[in-house]
């Protein structure tokens, strides 16, 4: 079943440099248990996505298109619906435990307000369940380290907290970015493994943001990669592991340095660097770094699409695809304009 | 055979902190780098690893002179670094240069790159001529990659990756002939990452340096070093050659890092339900285990581990590992 679905999402920031349009017409959808990642470098895009989904965006940051979360539009929503939907339905985890953790507040304090809030608990109610939800991810005496605050915790200690937060209210949908990226490996192996476990035993929904391809690897069921702003791959992890169509999902998955593989000639390397959001090439966006390209590469490319979920957007045809009937829509295109905040 | 050009005689760095209030200050120590010994030849790239606060960022300082050492010797071509007075250690910086983690805060934001990258020149031969230094910037811009038309712009203009290529142009400005690389890519996407990798090795074969490669990520480590030196509360668990050292570790520690990276391969992920990877968090600095420093984590720890500290040692294949049970521990790794 479909839990969240995300049709013709369009972020754009406005610069004292002019517009920029961080995310151009993105469409994608998770469904009921289902782990999806959002795959892609700096600037790619991935975070300010689910920002805007969350109605989380910056000031100058502008959002359009649909984000139906069980059939009702995120975007369309006034902030006081968002708010009772948000750290309840939809939980997320960000990037930086070290900054994401209020330093003023004991760990009780802050865990405790979110049930209080959503659910109405009493303190000593709400108390309980923290300490549950700490056992549960782990933390050893949670009795006695619920009464600590923030910079008695390591690293690794305060991302399990991020994640029992937003787990305290049985999210239907936990949207984590880059949990494990501010952490040494062996934190990282712990706390992936913990999602991991998370998946199995509840039916939650997990989108999970990372430019690591090793922890996509482990633990997701689909990925979509972006570049650009935009969704040049997608499919199962078998897919884009041992049959990437598009030559940065290829680039980028041989450019990752492996402990099982040692290339003698040196790492595969994409050259350049990512473009400019301010100044986009014409046509495909992967065009000045790409080994494969062509004059045809100075159109916009087509999106290749074979089964539910399975597209690639370049010129070069995808093994058993079909062209997606992809008309760019008018300027008049259906979706209500979203809050911006 | 050839002598080595750096040589790291039990090397330790102490940090005091203090606490409490002004009546009842109390001293703490910090071992942060903790009778650390290797060597290292021309031609060849050591790999530090370790987790964030083992030292390896301080043991790097403190080679070049930025910290100084407690105790032990840092002999380089011969001379000890740390019996130096201040101005021949001066002169000494023009072979030992270092490129830093953050390729954009290493960078001053008010000058070109141009700049930056003359600024060693400018500093050592203060009498240079001109154009003589823009030619020698141009000539260090091209190497790195960049392009020498770019010599006017200011940080903000380069990507981060373009601007690690201004930090490794810089170091390498002075011909130095031993560059440390302090986790130079671990700021960097994974693309960029590969591009600066093979740009530190194409470099080193070109130039003969001798680098140090200071990194918390084994997959990159074992992409550019000849032999691995694993750190771990300030001492050295195991110092490898790195063939070796990713087929069959010897030390534990070693054995749980390489588990905990994850591979970016869905089925070799999901076979390797990683059985063994270290549990909880690296011990308090101030409270470092009595016997062996890792036995608390340690999935093979015995008695003697608990009180004996086990000293680094040489073994038959001429690795060096601080374990007592190195012998008998069979902890080789499946990789294809």
């Amino acid at each position: 079943m479909t839990l969240l679905e995300v049709t013709g999402l369009e972020v754009e920031f406005d610069t004292p440099e002019g517009v920029v349009k961080a995310v151009n017409k993105l469409d994608f959808s998770v469904d009921t248990g289902e782990t999806l990642a959002i795959v892609g470098e700096s600037g790619a895009g991935k975070s300010q996505l689910v920002m805007a989904i969350m109605g989380l965006l910056a000031e100058n940051g502008s959002a359009r298109g649909k984000a139906l979360f069980r059939g009702e539009d995120l975007m369309a929503m006034k902030p006081q619906e968002l708010n009772s939907i948000r750290g309840n339905q939809i939980a997320m985890i960000f990037q930086d435990p070290m900054t994401s953790l209020n330093p003023y507040l004991s760990i009780e304090k802050q865990m405790a307000e979110v049930v209080i809030h959503h659910r109405r608990l009493k303190k000593d109610e709400a108390r309980a369940q923290a300490i549950e939800m700490l056992r549960a991810v782990r933390i050893p005496d949670p009795e006695e380290r619920i009464k600590q605050y923030p910079h008695e915790y390591s690293g690794g200690m305060r991302q399990r907290v991020m994640i029992a937060m937003g787990l305290l209210c049985e999210p239907d949908l936990l949207i984590a970015d880059e949990p494990s990226t501010a952490l040494d490996v062996t934190v990282q192996a712990q706390i992936t493994q913990l999602v991991g476990e998370l998946r199995e035993k509840t039916s939650m929904s997990i989108i999970l943001i990372t430019h690591d391809l090793a922890v996509v690897a482990e633990i997701c069921d689909r990925v979509i990669v972006m570049y650009a702003g935009e969704v040049v791959e997608s499919g199962t992890a078998e897919d884009i592991f041992y049959s990437p169509q598009h030559p940065y999902t290829q680039g980028l998955l041989a450019s990752v340095p492996r402990l099982d593989q040692v290339m003698e000639d040196g790492l595969h390397a994409i050259p350049g660097n990512p473009p400019n959001l301010q100044d986009l090439p014409d046509g495909c966006r992967f065009r000045d770094r790409c080994e494969k390209a062509s004059e045809q590469c100075l159109e916009p490319p087509p999106v290749w699409e074979s089964g539910v979920g399975r597209t690639s957007r370049c010129v070069i045809p995808m093994e058993g695809g079909r062209l997606q009937d992809d008309v760019p829509p008018a300027d008049e295109a259906e979706g209500g304009e979203g809050p911006a905040e | 055979m050839n002598k080595p050009v750096l040589r790291v005689q039990d090397l330790a760095v102490t940090f005091t902190s203090f606490t409490g209030g002004i009546l009842q200050r109390q001293e703490r120590q910090i071992r942060a780098v903790d009778g650390i010994s290797f060597e290292l030849f021309a031609g060849e790239t050591l790999g530090i690893v370790g987790e964030s606060g083992c030292g390896k960022s301080t043991l790097s300082r403190a080679i070049l002179g930025l910290l100084e050492a407690n105790r032990g010797r840092v002999m380089w071509m011969g001379e000890n670094l740390t019996k130096l007075d201040e101005e021949s250690m001066r002169q000494r910086r023009k072979e030992l240069q270092i490129v830093f983690q953050d390729p954009v805060a290493s960078l001053n934001p008010r000058m070109t790159a141009g700049d930056i990258i003359a600024e060693p020149l400018w500093t050592f031969y203060p009498n240079m001529d001109r154009l003589q230094v823009d030619e020698r910037t141009r000539g260090m811009m091209k190497v790195v990659g960049l392009l020498p038309n770019q010599i006017n712009r200011y940080p903000h203009e380069f990507s981060t990756g373009q601007c690690q290529r201004i930090g490794i142009a810089r170091s390498l400005v002075l011909n130095p002939r031993l560059l440390i690389c302090d986790e130079p890519v671990s700021a960097l996407d994974v693309s960029i990452q590969a591009q600066i990798i093979n740009l530190l090795k194409d470099l080193q074969n070109k130039l003969g340096l001798a680098l140090i490669f200071v990194a918390h990520d084994l997959s990159v480590v074992r992409h550019i070093s000849d032999r691995v030196l694993v750190m771990y509360m300030g001492q050295a668990m195991e110092v490898a050659v790195k063939e070796r050292l990713y087929r069959k570790p010897l030390h534990p520690y070693t054995n749980a890092l390489m588990k905990s990276v994850p591979v970016p391969d869905p089925k070799l992920a999901a076979e390797a339900r990683r059985d063994s990877w270290l549990t909880g968090d690296m011990p308090s600095p101030f409270k470092r285990p009595k016997g062996c420093i890792f036995h608390d984590r340690c999935p093979y720890c015995v008695k003697r581990c608990e009180v004996d500290v086990p000293a680094l040692r040489r073994m038959e294949n001429g690795d060096w590992v601080a374990c007592h049970r190195a012998e008998d521990l069979d902890l080789s790794i499946i990789m294809s």
